[in-house]
């Protein structure tokens, strides 16, 4: 056993273990606190135990609405991914064209990028008045947020990736007969793909934080709107869940990136020999 | 054919002149080294050889003609580091040029157009040495396994003129032993016109039929970007092997 502990690592129990163990802690942590409040007021509503938690759990995510018919957590769930993946695939189409038009074409960059540059510094949700005014109240105007909000950071993150590209590859590409289009599409797109998929990634948090706002201030459904409709009960064991259910759902859009960027793009991270 | 004349070349960058007065007739056929000290404006020279710049004053004629404002298949380089694409293997890599020529709308080949390309393509990844690689990316390969991808990938487009801007610089010196060899015998066999810059005298003297050295001729203390380099040397070298081809019989 070396004795600098920067040289002691964990085997792969270890890992397993000293990962699981702030989860496991936390859980603890609220659940221990959770019951000394209920002991001392049965009716708090601020850290609903586990028998709380579960009734509002089941109620949400397994027993149809009895109003409406339908199950409400998937219901709100499928209409915040419907907003949030129409958002995000506007603004990786719209990020991916201007990208590379303005990273590419001398042109191109010299007319757009000042005025994207200003763009991208307007806070979207100041915008969000004009586009429920433009837009109405409806789908369109949460989508067109998330789309405001997340397509200048792309469309700059990717014309730097491009302008970062040997200036030598785009040199040979020519001397191999290689129009601009054909640059494009077979030296350019390719490299930057991975970035494309890392810009979304890094899109997803402030994708969610457009969805949740757009949703607490006009909607009828909806993750956020669900989150921000409890506050006015203080149901702690709905909003909980939800706020969890929202993470779980973050992260594993995180996950599927990262594992198309790695299915995809072999080349990125081939094994050396 | 690839004769290539140099008619009175000025180079000029705001508040500096980097060539001036360059005249020079090369033979089809002949492998030049470009030799000089750093900053001496010999990769200035390969540049405007391959039209990544214009230069200020004068031409370079290639068979007679101008040389065309952008770089193109007539002529090929191979760049010291980043010469090949990362996200294409070996074949992918090199059936480039003939995908760029046939496919104008996706730059790619598919069926048996394809498969007749990768044909043609396996013959010079085998003539360069890479057939055991041929699935391989870049990042799998050694430097010199990456430099023979990057001179397969141009010589496949049998251009006129093959660049070469310091290529075996990083290069241990076994591998650079082998690389002499290997581009002797392609230059040999293609009869293409070369030119190489490089900082490694010894390299310049085994490969070359002729040595270029760049240099200023006029200094003026006061003023370091008064005066631009010019070649200070141009000499044919007798070649010790049997010469490829006699300039003029090779057609």
């Amino acid at each position: 056993m070396p004795s600098r502990i920067i040289n002691r690592r964990p085997g792969r129990a270890g890992l397993v273990l000293a990962g699981a163990l702030p989860f496991v802690l936390a859980i603890i942590c609220y659940f221990v606190f959770s019951a000394l409040r209920q002991a001392d007021n049965p009716n708090d509503k601020l850290l609903p135990g586990v028998t709380a938690l579960g009734r509002a759990i089941y109620a949400a995510a397994i027993v149809p609405d009895v109003r409406t018919g339908q199950i409400q957590l998937w219901a709100d769930t499928l209409s915040s991914l419907r907003r949030l993946g129409l958002g995000l695939a506007a603004a990786t189409l719209l990020g991916l064209v201007f990208g590379v038009a303005t990273g590419v074409v001398p042109y191109l960059r010299a007319g757009l990028s000042p005025f994207i540059a200003v763009l991208s510094m307007i806070p979207p949700m100041a915008v969000l008045p004009i586009l429920f005014i433009v837009f109405g109240l409806d789908e369109l105007s949460k989508i067109v947020l998330i789309a405001v909000g997340v397509t200048p950071f792309l469309i700059r993150d990717l014309a730097l990736k491009v302008g970062d590209l040997p200036n030598e590859l785009l040199i040979k590409a020519q001397t191999l007969g290689a129009s601009t289009w054909q640059i494009i599409l077979r030296v350019v797109l390719p490299q930057i793909a991975p970035r494309l998929i890392d810009g979304v990634r890094l899109s997803l948090g402030p994708a969610w934080l457009f969805l949740i706002s757009a949703e607490a201030i006009a909607a009828s459904d909806g993750l956020g709107y669900r989150i921000f409709l409890m506050r006015r009960y203080l149901a702690m064991e709905i909003i909980l869940p939800y706020v969890a259910w929202m993470t779980l759902l973050a992260f594993l859009m995180d996950w599927v990136l990262r594992r198309i960027s790695r299915r995809l793009f072999p080349w990125l991270n081939a094994p050396e020999t | 054919m690839s004769r290539v004349s140099v008619r009175n070349l000025w180079m000029e960058y705001p508040g500096q002149v980097v060539l001036e007065r360059v005249n020079l007739d090369i033979a089809s056929g002949e492998f030049v080294v470009l030799l000089g000290p750093s900053g001496c404006g010999k990769t200035t020279f390969l540049r405007l050889l391959l039209s990544m710049e214009r230069p200020t004053r004068g031409q370079i004629l290639l068979d007679g003609e101008a040389l065309p404002g952008e770089p193109g298949p007539d002529r090929g380089v191979v760049f010291q580091r980043y010469s090949v694409f990362p996200h294409l293997t070996v074949v992918e890599n090199v059936i480039l040029r003939l995908e760029f020529a046939s496919s104008p709308l996706f730059g790619k080949l598919f069926g048996a157009a394809r498969r007749r390309a990768i044909a043609e393509a396996d013959r010079v990844v085998a003539a360069v040495g890479l057939d055991a690689a041929r699935d391989k990316y870049p990042a799998q390969l050694s430097g010199g396994m990456q430099q023979r991808l990057a001179i397969a990938q141009s010589l496949i487009g049998k251009p006129k003129l093959l660049m070469l801007d310091e290529p075996f610089g990083a290069l241990d010196p076994g591998t650079k032993l082998q690389m002499y060899e290997l581009i002797t015998r392609l230059w040999r066999d293609e009869k293409m016109t070369i030119f190489m810059v490089t900082h490694d005298l010894k390299e310049g003297f085994t490969l070359a039929t002729r040595v270029l050295t760049f240099d200023k001729v006029r200094i003026d203390p006061q003023a370091q970007g008064a005066y631009g380099a010019t070649i200070t040397y141009n000499l044919p070298l007798t070649p010790r092997r049997p010469s490829p081809a006699p300039p003029g019989a090779a057609s």
